[in-house]
């Protein structure tokens, strides 16, 4: 029911590549996935004082620039907005908590698709390609992205449930996978402040990591409390500000590939998105072992 | 020596080729290029021939292959030379999961590493590894063998009935019912023949034995932890 | 309480909760230390087609003559993608079941009968016998998690594919085959021990998830040229869900199988208390595919309890394209047959109930692997026996449907029906008789 890329980069000198590269991994995950793709690209990073929305509406004719200047106005900050396609980017000199609430209690209408100092997320519907094209990933460079590809079921072929779920700034989570347990941990997570869009079982594991996160555990830790809580089938890729994590469960039934040099680490559900990386024919390749987490960071 | 290109021709087109060639074609030796991972190349052959896949490949290439020898010259992905009845399958790279997958017969060979689940259900083939196995390697193996040159994941042989498996390295764990067996003079002549087919170098004398205990063959309430 | 013939004397009360059953299971258990096992399919009552009726002609709607005013039985099965779809007479099936469960002559009995009535058999568990590709006319392969049996060369020489994923008396279950069954031939077929417990997998070794399962049908697509119609069979648990994954992953044909779906051999408590009936499967389904605008372009066929016309009319009329038959199949051939009575009691069991067919030891022959006992059954004779069925349950069919003026069984509709409880109005999607109304309408 889907594919999922995410692409590292470890040496500086990539990072204006890292766009085409990750275009190219997520076309390869085409037919996984035709009928939606999500990409969670790290770059642009805005000052610390600053926050950095993506927002979505499906009417391409929504009032965004409204939207901006009636926020800079309600909490007295400087503001700028700009729309691709049916998604907007928002910057905004003040924090994400402030942020957050205003557009939630004045704009109910729009999706929060992703926030925080530099991730961006885009999700629509549509073949990889034409999803990739109509953001210009192409031509994105950052430092670490991360791509779904999806099979929808239901009827409707709408981004609701769209992958990358971005649960807390900076953060987000793709799965190839089917989760057993997540309407008692949805219930559980509610209690702990969680608040649910969805009632994907995704969604349930990428709020479950960002509880973890928020309590304090590190990267590498929340994905070890996940192996713990969680029941079911699943690849997890996990970005956040400066981290990439892959982890598989006990059973590994799901598939995942990846591939490290000393340039860059990726990871694809299938080898031919991994095809085409610089070098891969030097790289080393190997499927991650069961119920084992691997994590990489930009410190 | 055939070749074809698959950005040209499309693999529908290419296994069909491959499929009614005649018994006493002259045709015998294909090599396929040009490849982006495609899913089923060269699945359900029937006549000797000899196939060369230019790259890397997706699932299930050479699935249930009969009498044909198929060489990839790079990764393939899950479940390489499923059910193959007979012939031969050599992986040049890694070899993903489930890989001979409930195969029957003829020899697999893999040169770099094969993922989880190599040798899955086994019900007849030669598997020869000269890497290492991931977790779960010959879950419910029924019958043939499997040789690993490097080490074996968790869980080796799980659940397994009569096939035979050998490794040279480190086991990380044994599943349900799989024990350590010991190697008689048959099993090392046994294994030295395995391994020259391979066209492997090593000892079959650094290789422990590994097979059923054979307690889950009937049901008995005290094994229930097996279950 | 007290004893009879006292004053006040109340007579020996029951548990309804631990009733006879229940105490003679706990017993058992305590004794052997082992779950029952036992074959067929749910024997509780559940809500089923018997709870559903259809309205018939009135001044409003008008009947069809029998005899030369048609009413059409065929069905054209993967007409998605498949180069040679099937032709079936009647809508009528018979489901997958093992040789190894069944007998030899049992699996020829299904081949004759079905063939006489222009219908298809399908192999189970264990692969193709050369005497069912013989008897068979048209041939359904089942392709399984344990993959026991199988090769190309069978899968070649079938008529269509069906891609296991479960069943409905055990889903999330594998096959299961005790000793005393694994007879020599069968140990051989399944590459197997002779004589030992057969363990199972639940899952397909090479995928799992609808993303892996699309590229293995394009696999099994690819290696019989794109000719043979692909059934992918799930049993009754979310239906709405995967009938519509089955469809996204390339299936031309979905086989739906409610938890009255018999099996040669699984645990009690497996067969009794998961999976749905399939009265309550079969509207889901059908809206997935009606959803997804594949209704009739992707052919449903459902089993799980058809017992006679009646059955099969209501399963058309609730959207299916066909139904399947397995235990009825195997009564129709002498199962439970009271002749045996004798023999049933020595096996502390009598005609009607007997269901331990994971032993062997069947009297009439069909779920055995015993030669003395499978000789009992007469193959052309039990297979006339199950052609006379099969053309009864066409023919009962037909009577209804022209009763509600079809002259095809697929023009029948759910409108057709009404429902004589809550649970099944609400489940069939069907309104309570004398009423407009369909509990929970809304959601699907």
């Amino acid at each position: 029911m889907c594919g999922i890329v995410g692409l590292f980069l470890k040496n500086p000198s990539l990072r204006s590549k890292l766009g085409a590269h990750l275009e190219t991994m997520l076309i390869g995950m085409t037919e996984r996935g035709p009928d939606s793709a999500g990409i969670a690209v790290y770059h642009s990073p805005v000052a610390q004082d600053r926050c950095k929305l993506t927002l979505f509406n499906a009417d391409t004719n929504y009032p965004w620039r409204e939207l901006s200047g009636d926020l800079g106005v309600a909490l007295n900050a400087e503001t700028d907005i700009s729309q691709k396609g049916n998604h907007a980017l928002l910057v905004a000199q003040a924090s994400d908590d402030r942020v957050l609430p205003w557009l939630k209690a004045e704009h109910p209408d729009v999706r929060i698709m992703g926030y925080g100092h530099l991730m961006e997320v885009y999700k629509d519907i549509g073949l990889p390609a034409e999803v990739a094209a109509r953001y210009g990933l192409r031509h994105m460079e950052g430092s670490h992205a991360i791509g779904h590809t999806r099979m929808a079921t239901e009827s409707a072929v709408t981004t609701e449930g769209s992958h990358p779920f971005t649960p807390a700034a900076d953060m987000c989570l793709v799965h190839n996978g089917s989760l057993s347990n997540h309407n008692n941990l949805r219930k559980y997570l509610r209690k702990h402040g969680q608040e649910f869009e969805t009632d994907n079982d995704s969604e349930v594991a990428a709020r479950y990591f960002a509880h973890r996160l928020q309590e304090g555990a590190s990267l590498k830790e929340a994905m070890e409390a996940g192996l713990k809580d969680l029941d079911g089938f699943f690849t997890f890729t996990m970005g956040t500000k400066d981290g990439f994590a892959v982890v598989r469960d006990g059973i590994a039934c799901k598939p995942a590939v990846m591939a490290e040099n000393d340039d860059w680490v990726a990871m694809a559900s299938e080898f031919r998105s991994l095809a085409y990386l610089p070098n891969v024919e030097k790289a080393k390749i190997w499927e991650p072992a069961p119920s084992t987490v691997y994590t990489w960071s930009l410190q | 020596m055939h070749e074809i290109d698959l950005t040209k021709t499309p693999l529908r087109e290419v296994n069909q080729r491959l499929q009614t060639l005649p018994p006493d074609t002259n045709e015998r030796v294909w090599k396929l290029t040009n490849l982006h991972g495609e899913h089923a190349c060269a699945v359900g052959l029937t006549q000797p021939i000899e196939v060369h896949v230019d790259g890397h490949i997706g699932y299930y290439c050479a699935g249930m292959n009969q009498e044909a020898t198929v060489i990839i010259h790079g990764q393939c992905g899950i479940g390489v030379a499923e059910n193959m009845m007979s012939g031969e399958v050599r992986v040049k790279g890694n070899a993903s999961s489930a890989a001979g997958a409930t195969a029957q017969g003829g020899l697999l060979v893999i040169e770099g590493d094969a993922g989880t689940r190599c040798g899955i259900s086994m019900k007849g083939v030669d598997i020869v590894v000269k890497g290492s196995v991931g977790a779960m390697s010959a879950f419910m193996a029924q019958s043939g063998s499997l040789v690993v040159c490097g080490d074996a994941g968790s869980s080796l042989g799980d659940s397994i009935y009569e096939a035979r498996l050998y490794v040279q390295g480190k086991v990380e764990s044994l599943g349900s019912d799989c024990i350590e067996k010991k190697m008689t003079p048959h099993h090392l002549a046994k294994l030295e023949r395995l391994l020259k087919s391979a066209g492997i170098d090593a000892d079959p004398r650094n290789f422990k034995r590994y097979g059923s205990a054979r307690r889950l063959y009937n049901f008995h309430v005290d094994n229930v932890d097996s279950y | 309480m007290s004893a009879p013939n006292t004053p006040f004397y109340t007579p020996p009360r029951f548990s309804a909760t631990f009733d006879q059953h229940a105490i003679a299971e706990i017993h058992r258990a305590a004794a052997t230390g082992i779950y029952d096992i036992r074959g067929g399919g749910t024997k509780r009552r559940v809500p089923h087609f018997d709870d559903l009726l259809f309205l018939g002609a009135s001044i409003s709607r008008y009947p069809l003559e029998g005899y030369r005013e048609k009413c059409g039985t065929n069905v054209v099965l993967g007409t998605r993608f498949a180069k040679k779809p099937i032709e079936l007479k009647i809508p009528v099936t018979i489901a997958g079941m093992s040789f190894g469960a069944l007998s030899g002559p049992a699996k020829e009995a299904l081949g004759r009968g079905a063939s006489k009535m222009g219908t298809s058999t399908t192999t189970g568990d264990g692969g193709m016998t050369p005497e069912e590709r013989g008897q068979s006319s048209i041939l359904v392969y089942q392709y399984l998690p344990s993959r026991y049996g199988m090769n190309p060369n069978d899968l070649r020489k079938a008529d269509a594919i069906e891609v296991v994923v479960g069943q409905g008396a055990k889903p999330g279950g594998g096959g299961m085959l005790l000793g005393q069954k694994i007879s020599d031939r069968v140990a051989k077929m399944r590459n197997l021990p002779k004589g030992i417990d057969q363990r199972s997998a639940c899952r397909h070794p090479d995928w799992t998830g609808p993303d892996d399962l699309t590229i293995k049908i394009q696999e099994l697509r690819e290696i019989t040229n794109w000719e043979k119609p692909i059934y992918v069979k799930v049993g009754a648990t979310r239906p709405y869900f995967d009938t519509a994954l089955a469809v996204k992953s390339g299936a031309d044909v979905v086989v739906l199988d409610g938890m009255q779906g018999g099996t040669a051999a699984t645990q009690e408590v497996f067969i009794e208390h998961v999976g749905l009936p399939i009265l309550a499967a079969i509207r889901p389904a059908v809206k997935a595919l009606q959803d997804l605008d594949m209704h009739r372009k992707v052919q449903l066929i459902v089993s799980g309890g058809i017992r006679n016309g009646a059955d099969v009319a209501k399963a058309l009329a609730l959207g299916a394209d066909a139904v399947a038959i397995g235990t009825a199949a195997l009564i129709a051939l002498g199962d439970n047959d009271p002749h045996w009575e004798e023999e049933y009691k020595k096996l502390g069991t009598t005609a009607g109930a007997y269901d331990d067919w994971h032993e062997g030891r069947d009297p009439a022959g069909i779920t055995t692997q015993d030669p003395e006992l499978a000789a009992r059954l007469d193959p052309v004779k039990a297979g006339r026996r199950l052609a006379n069925y099969l053309a009864v349950m066409t023919m009962e069919a037909q009577i209804i449907a022209r009763a509600c003026g079809k002259s095809h069984l697929h023009n029948l509709e759910p409108e057709d029906l009404v429902a004589l409880t809550v649970e099944s109005a609400a489940m069939a999607g069907v309104p309570l008789a004398g009423t407009s109304w369909i509990p929970g309408q809304g959601g699907y």
